[in-house]
C-alpha cells in the first residue's frame, strides 16, 4: 500500500501567519496565466509519478498552497494517472483542502466527477477581527455556504480547519467559532494552536509590538475547549489535533502516524518508504527544471535507525487515544511516566499508556521525558 | 636635537647617580598617560620612528585594549637637557592607575623622587589620581603637575591649573602644559624633571639594597623582576637574596629596559632595571621585597612590604563543566603573574565545579575573569563578589567567611565586615545625588571640600560589601559619569549582617546565597525570587520560590505548573523535523541542573547571576555576531 500526498505550492496570494512551500503564480512565472503555470505544474508532477512504486493506493491527499486554486480538471489528471498505474483500493480516500472563497458549485460538482470524495475547508475562525490578524481573506459566512455545497456535490466526508490563540482572541471568541463550525453540516475538524513562525510577516507585526501572542495557559483552556464541545456534537479525538464523527477519520494523516508508506510529488514534499525518509529540493521552478530534466527531484534523504523509528513511533503514538504499547517501552521509560500518572497527565490502560486531556496538552514534553 | 644615542649615553653600572631621575606618571585612565609615554619615546629616541606604535609600552592586550596599565614596567630614556646642555638619565616608572592596586602604586612611587601628576586638562583631577597624589606627597616625592590634551578644542587649562595649583601648594604658572598627541611641551617637560627632581642619593659601598616595584612571569625567560637599587651594587652572576624569605637566587641577567631588555654589566646606586633568576613564579619574587647580596646582606630591609591581601571574593565556574581541568590549569598560569590571586576549589550544586577565588578588588576580578576568558577561550559565570566576614558565635568560636554558602547556622554573637575610607570627586551639582546614594549604602559622611569653584571631594565610611555591590555603576550613571571613586581600608566593623538563602522547592540553591544588612534581605529576596520566577521553565508541577534567613521565609514566588508544551501540527514532513528537535533536546538536557526535583538549565542559573554589564556585554557579543 502506497499514500500520496500532493502539493500545490499556490496561492492567490500568501497569508500573514503562514509559513508553508508556497507561491502565488505570478511571483513563479510572471506574465503566464493560472492555466498555463498549472497545466506546466502537473506535467511536472506526472513526470515524477514515474519513480514512484507500483502498490495499490489507500488515499490521496491533495494540500498546499491552495490546491483548489487550480482546475479541477488539472488535479484530475494526477487522479487518472495513479489510477491507471498504481490502482487504488475500492474506499480510495481522495481529500482536497480547499479555500471557501474559491470555490463554486460548479467547480465542486467538477472536483467529484475528477474523483475527489473528501474536502477540508480553511475556516480558521468565524471571528472577523481574527481572520482579519490571520491576514485571511475570505468572508466567514463563505464557509456556510462552501461546506453545503460540497455536501450537495456529494463529497461524502467534509472538514474544516481552524486557529486557535490568534493575537487578540479570547476564549469567548473562541467558543463562538467552535459554535459556529460545530452547527455546519461537517464530521470532522482539525484546530490547531497558532504557531508564529520565524520569518513570517506575523512575526515581524509580533516583534515591532503591533500584536501580542496569548499566553500558554489560555491556549491549553482553548484547547480544553474544543475536546469537551466536540465531544459533545459527537467528534472524538483521533489524534491531538484532530476530532471526527466515527468512520470519518482522515485516513491519509493516520498513514503518516503509524509511518505506512506515502510518497510526496511536488516541490518541498516528503516521502516515507519503508525505513527511508527523503524529500525533494523546495522551490517550484527548481523542481520543474530537475524533472524535466529527466533528473530526481529528491534533495536529500535519511535511513531511520531503530532508535530513530522508536522515537518515533513513542513521539506519534502519544498523540492518538490508543497510546503506547507498553511492550514498546523500557523499563526505565514505563517508570518515568509514573509521576505523570500520579498527577493526572498519562491514564495506564491494560497493554498501554495513553494521554488524557490535559495530558495531551504537554505531549512533547512527556515524549521527550520518555525518551531521554 | 637633545636626544642622546644609547650607545654614547651613559651606561648602566657606570653612570653617575647626580646624572639620574626617576619618576612616574601620576594619572587617570584615560588623561593620556600611555601617549605621554610614547612622545617621550620618541623625542628621546629611544624607539625609532618606523618601529613606534601607539601605547608601546602597554604590553597586554587587555592594557591596550581598555587602555588601563595593569603592571607598571620602567624605562631608561637619556636626555640632554635644554636647560644646562648635561647629559642625564631618566628612569620613567609606569605606575597603574586603579585602587585595586594601590599596593603596587605605592612601590613603583617609593623607587621614585619625583612624579609627574598629569591631568586631563578637559575633565581635571579624578579621585584615584588625587589619592595617588596624596600618597606620592606623603612619600616626599616631588611633584610636577602638568596639564595634557591642551590641543583639546573643550580644554579649560585656566580652570584645572588652579585646582592642581590649590591641590599641590604651587604657583599657577608652575602648572606644565603639554599635548602629548602633538608632542607640543614634552621635551620642556623633560628638562622640568632634570631641574626640579632630585637626583637619587645612596651608598656604593653599602651591602647593595634592590626594591622590587615590580614582578612579571614571562614564559620564555621565567620571571623578570624590576628593582630600584637604593645602596650597593647588583651584577649579573652573583648571588642574591630576597630579604622576606631569604631564599637565594643567582642574578642570570641584569640589564635596564631601552624599552627593549638591554643586558647591562650591572645596576648601580639610583639606578632601575630588571634582573633575572630563573624563579617561574611572581611570589618567589614579591613586589616590595628588599634584594640584597647573598655573601654581604643587608641587616635593614627597604620599608613598605606587605603581602598582598585579597578582598573581594567570588566563585568561577566553567559553563561547560568539561572544562573544569582547563580553568584550573589557565588559574594556575596566571597565578605566576599575578601573586594576588588566590584560589581554592569549590563545588556548587547549580553551578558545578569551579574555583572560589579572592582579588585585589573589582578591577583586579574583571581583569583576571577577562584574561581566563580570552587566553584559555573559557565561558565562565562568576557568582556575586563578597567580602570577607569575621563572624563570632555565641559559644565563642570565630569563622572568617569568604562564600556566603559557608556561612555558619546557629547562634551568632556578632558578624565584622571590611568597612573603607571612600573619597568621591564630582561636579557640585551632583552632591545631593551621590549623598543619597551614599546613604542607601550604609554610608557615614565624614567630610565635604570643594577643591575648585564648582568641583567637591566628598568623604564617606562605607562597608565594602556596599561598594563591591554595582556602588560604582550607580555612581556614574548617578553622576552622568562625572563622579570618581577611591577607598582604603580602615578596618572591620561589626554590622547587623544575615545570610539570605535562596530555595526552590525548600531546597537552598547555593549560588545565591548571599550575606546582606538585615534591611536589605528583603530587597535581596524579593529581586532573586521574582528572576528566578522569570527564568526557571515551568515544570509540571508548582514549584515555590522562596527566600529565607535561616528558617524565617521573607519572600515567596512560584512557578505554576507546566500546561502547554507541544506542537498542534505533526504531518508529513514536520516528523523528521520534529524528531530531530527531540534528539536536539535529549543533548540540551544534559545542560539541566536538578535542584531536587526541579529541573533548570544552566542559562537560567547564568541569567540570574549576570549583572547588568554582562548582560551589556552579551547584547553587544550577539549584535556584533549578526
Amino acid at each position: 500500500m502506497l499514500s500520496f500526498y500532493v502539493h500545490i505550492p499556490y496561492c492567490v496570494r500568501r497569508c500573514g501567519y503562514c509559513d508553508f512551500n508556497t507561491y502565488t503564480p505570478a511571483e513563479l512565472q510572471d506574465g503566464a496565466t493560472l492555466e498555463i503555470v498549472s497545466g506546466d505544474y502537473i506535467d511536472a508532477v506526472l513526470k515524477e509519478l514515474a519513480a514512484a512504486p507500483l502498490d495499490q493506493v489507500p488515499t490521496i491527499f491533495f494540500g498546499g498552497g491552495t490546491p483548489s486554486l487550480l482546475p479541477p480538471k488539472d488535479l484530475g489528471r494526477v487522479i487518472s494517472a495513479i489510477k491507471e498505474r498504481n490502482g487504488v483500493s475500492e474506499d480510495c480516500e481522495i481529500t482536497l483542502e480547499a479555500n471557501p472563497d474559491s470555490v463554486t458549485q460548479e467547480k465542486l460538482d467538477q472536483l467529484i466527477a475528477a474523483g475527489f470524495n473528501r474536502i477540508s475547508f480553511g475556516m480558521q475562525s468565524s471571528n472577523p477581527e481574527v481572520l482579519k490578524v490571520l491576514d485571511r481573506t475570505h468572508n466567514p459566512e463563505n464557509v456556510r455556504k462552501a461546506v453545503d455545497m460540497a455536501r450537495a456535490a456529494g463529497f461524502s466526508s467534509v472538514s474544516v480547519d481552524l486557529i486557535y490563540g490568534s493575537p487578540g482572541e479570547s476564549l469567548a471568541d473562541w467558543a463562538a467559532t467552535i459554535k459556529e463550525a460545530l452547527s455546519l453540516d461537517i464530521d470532522h475538524i482539525s484546530a490547531y494552536a497558532l504557531i508564529v513562525e520565524e520569518g513570517t510577516k506575523l512575526a515581524a507585526q509580533i516583534k515591532r509590538g503591533e500584536y501580542t501572542v496569548p499566553d500558554d495557559d489560555l491556549m491549553a483552556d482553548m484547547y480544553l475547549l474544543i475536546d469537551q464541545q466536540c465531544l459533545q456534537k459527537g467528534l472524538k479525538w483521533y489524534e491531538l489535533s484532530n476530532w471526527s464523527r466515527a468512520g470519518h477519520q482522515c485516513r491519509h494523516n493516520i498513514a503518516y502516524w503509524k509511518s505506512d508508506n506515502w510518497w510526496g510529488l511536488g516541490p518541498g514534499a516528503h516521502s516515507h518508504i519503508d525505513s527511508k525518509r527523503f524529500w525533494n529540493v523546495k522551490h517550484p521552478n527548481a523542481y520543474k527544471e530537475k524533472v524535466f530534466a529527466g533528473d530526481s527531484p529528491i534533495k536529500d534523504f535519511e535511513l531511520l535507525t531503530d532508535d530513530q523509528r522508536k522515537s518515533e513511533y513513542i513521539m506519534l503514538a502519544l498523540r492518538m487515544p490508543e497510546g503506547v504499547k507498553k511492550a514498546a517501552l523500557t523499563v526505565a521509560q514505563y517508570e518515568r511516566t509514573m509521576e505523570y500518572i500520579k498527577s493526572g497527565h498519562v491514564i495506564e490502560k491494560h497493554d498501554s499508556l495513553a494521554l488524557t486531556p490535559k495530558g495531551r496538552l504537554i505531549a512533547d514534553r512527556l515524549t521527550h521525558e520518555m525518551l531521554r | 636635537m637633545p636626544a642622546i644615542s644609547i650607545a654614547k649615553a651613559p651606561q648602566p653600572a657606570a653612570t653617575n647617580p647626580a646624572q639620574i631621575r626617576n619618576f612616574c606618571i601620576i594619572a587617570h585612565i584615560d588623561h593620556g598617560k600611555s601617549t605621554l609615554a610614547d612622545r617621550m619615546l620618541q623625542i628621546t629616541e629611544v624607539v625609532e620612528a618606523r618601529n613606534m606604535r601607539a601605547q608601546y609600552l602597554d604590553r597586554m592586550d587587555i592594557e591596550r585594549e581598555r587602555g588601563i596599565t595593569i603592571k607598571s614596567q620602567a624605562v631608561r630614556l637619556p636626555w640632554r637637557s635644554g636647560l644646562d646642555g648635561q647629559e642625564y638619565i631618566l628612569n620613567m616608572i609606569d605606575t597603574p592607575g586603579h585602587v585595586d592596586f594601590t599596593y603596587e602604586v605605592s612601590r613603583s612611587l617609593a623607587a621614585c623622587e619625583g612624579a609627574v601628576l598629569l591631568v586631563d586638562c578637559a575633565q581635571g583631577i579624578e579621585a584615584q589620581t588625587l589619592a595617588n597624589l596624596y600618597l606620592a606627597m606623603e612619600n616626599n616625592l616631588t611633584i610636577i603637575p602638568v596639564l595634557n590634551k591642551i590641543d583639546l578644542p573643550n580644554a579649560q587649562p585656566e580652570k584645572f591649573a588652579a585646582e592642581l595649583a590649590g591641590l599641590i601648594g604651587c604657583k599657577v604658572e608652575d602648572v606644565l602644559r603639554v599635548s602629548g598627541k602633538t608632542g607640543d611641551g614634552v621635551a620642556d617637560l623633560l628638562d622640568q624633571i632634570i631641574s626640579q627632581i632630585p637626583a637619587p642619593v645612596g651608598d656604593p659601598e653599602a651591602p647593595a639594597r634592590a626594591l622590587i616595584f615590580d614582578s612579571v612571569y614571562d614564559s620564555y625567560r621565567g620571571v623578570v623582576t624590576y628593582v630600584r637599587v637604593v645602596d650597593g651594587r647588583i651584577s649579573p652572576r652573583e648571588q642574591i637574596q630576597m630579604f622576606s624569605t631569604g631564599v637565594k637566587h643567582e642574578a642570570l641577567e641584569v640589564g635596564v629596559i631601552s624599552p627593549e631588555p638591554l643586558p647591562s654589566k650591572g645596576l648601580g646606586v639610583g639606578e632601575v632595571g630588571y634582573l633575572i633568576t630563573g624563579v617561574k613564579d611572581v611570589r618567589q619574587s614579591r613586589v616590595g621585597d628588599t634584594i640584597t647580596n647573598f655573601a654581604r646582606p643587608t641587616k635593614n630591609p627597604l620599608g613598605g612590604y606587605k603581602d598582598p591581601k585579597p578582598m573581594v571574593f567570588s566563585g568561577l565556574f566553567p559553563l561547560d563543566g568539561a572544562d573544569f581541568p582547563v580553568l584550573r590549569d589557565a588559574l594556575e598560569k596566571l597565578q605566576l603573574n599575578d601573586a594576588a590571586l588566590v584560589y581554592e576549589p569549590e563545588s556548587s550544586a547549580a553551578l558545578g565545579f569551579g574555583f572560589r577565588c579572592g582579588f585585589l578588588g573589582l578591577l583586579h576580578m574583571e581583569i583576571v575573569r577577562e584574561r581566563l576568558e580570552r587566553e584559555a577561550k573559557l565561558n565562565l559565570i562568576s557568582t556575586a563578589p563578597n567580602v570577607v566576614y569575621r563572624v563570632t558565635m555565641e559559644d565563642g568560636k570565630e569563622f572568617v567567611v569568604t562564600n556566603p554558602s559557608e556561612f555558619p547556622d546557629g547562634k551568632i554573637n556578632s558578624v565584622k565586615e571590611p568597612i573603607v575610607k571612600s573619597t568621591i570627586l564630582a561636579p557640585a551639582e551632583f552632591i545631593g545625588a551621590i549623598m543619597e546614594l551614599c546613604q542607601e549604602r550604609r554610608g557615614v559622611l565624614l567630610g565635604m571640600d570643594y577643591i575648585s569653584e564648582d568641583r567637591v571631594e566628598i568623604r564617606y565610611t562605607l562597608p565594602l560589601a556596599e561598594i563591591v555591590f554595582d556602588f560604582f555603576d550607580q555612581l556614574k550613571s548617578r553622576t552622568r559619569g562625572y563622579a570618581s571613586l577611591d577607598y582604603e581600608e580602615l578596618g572591620d566593623e561589626e554590622g547587623n549582617l544575615v545570610k539570605v538563602d535562596i530555595l526552590l522547592q525548600g531546597e537552598a540553591v547555593d549560588a545565591f546565597s548571599a550575606i546582606v544588612h538585615r534591611d536589605k534581605a528583603y530587597t535581596y529576596g524579593v529581586m532573586m525570587t521574582g528572576k528566578l520566577r522569570e527564568l526557571i521553565p515551568r515544570q509540571q508541577f508548582e514549584v515555590p520560590i522562596q527566600a529565607a534567613i535561616g528558617s524565617r521565609i521573607i519572600a515567596r514566588e512560584s512557578i505554576r505548573a507546566i500546561r502547554k508544551d507541544v506542537l498542534a501540527k505533526c504531518y508529513g514532513g514536520d516528523i523528521s523535523r520534529k524528531r530531530k528537535l527531540l534528539e536536539k533536546q535529549k543533548e540540551g538536557k544534559k545542560r539541566m541542573k536538578m535542584v531536587g526535583r526541579v529541573e533548570v538549565p544552566q542559562e537560567a542559573f547564568v541569567a540570574a547571576l549576570a549583572t547588568d554589564a554582562d548582560i551589556a556585554k552579551i547584547k553587544a557579543a550577539r549584535k556584533l555576531e549578526s
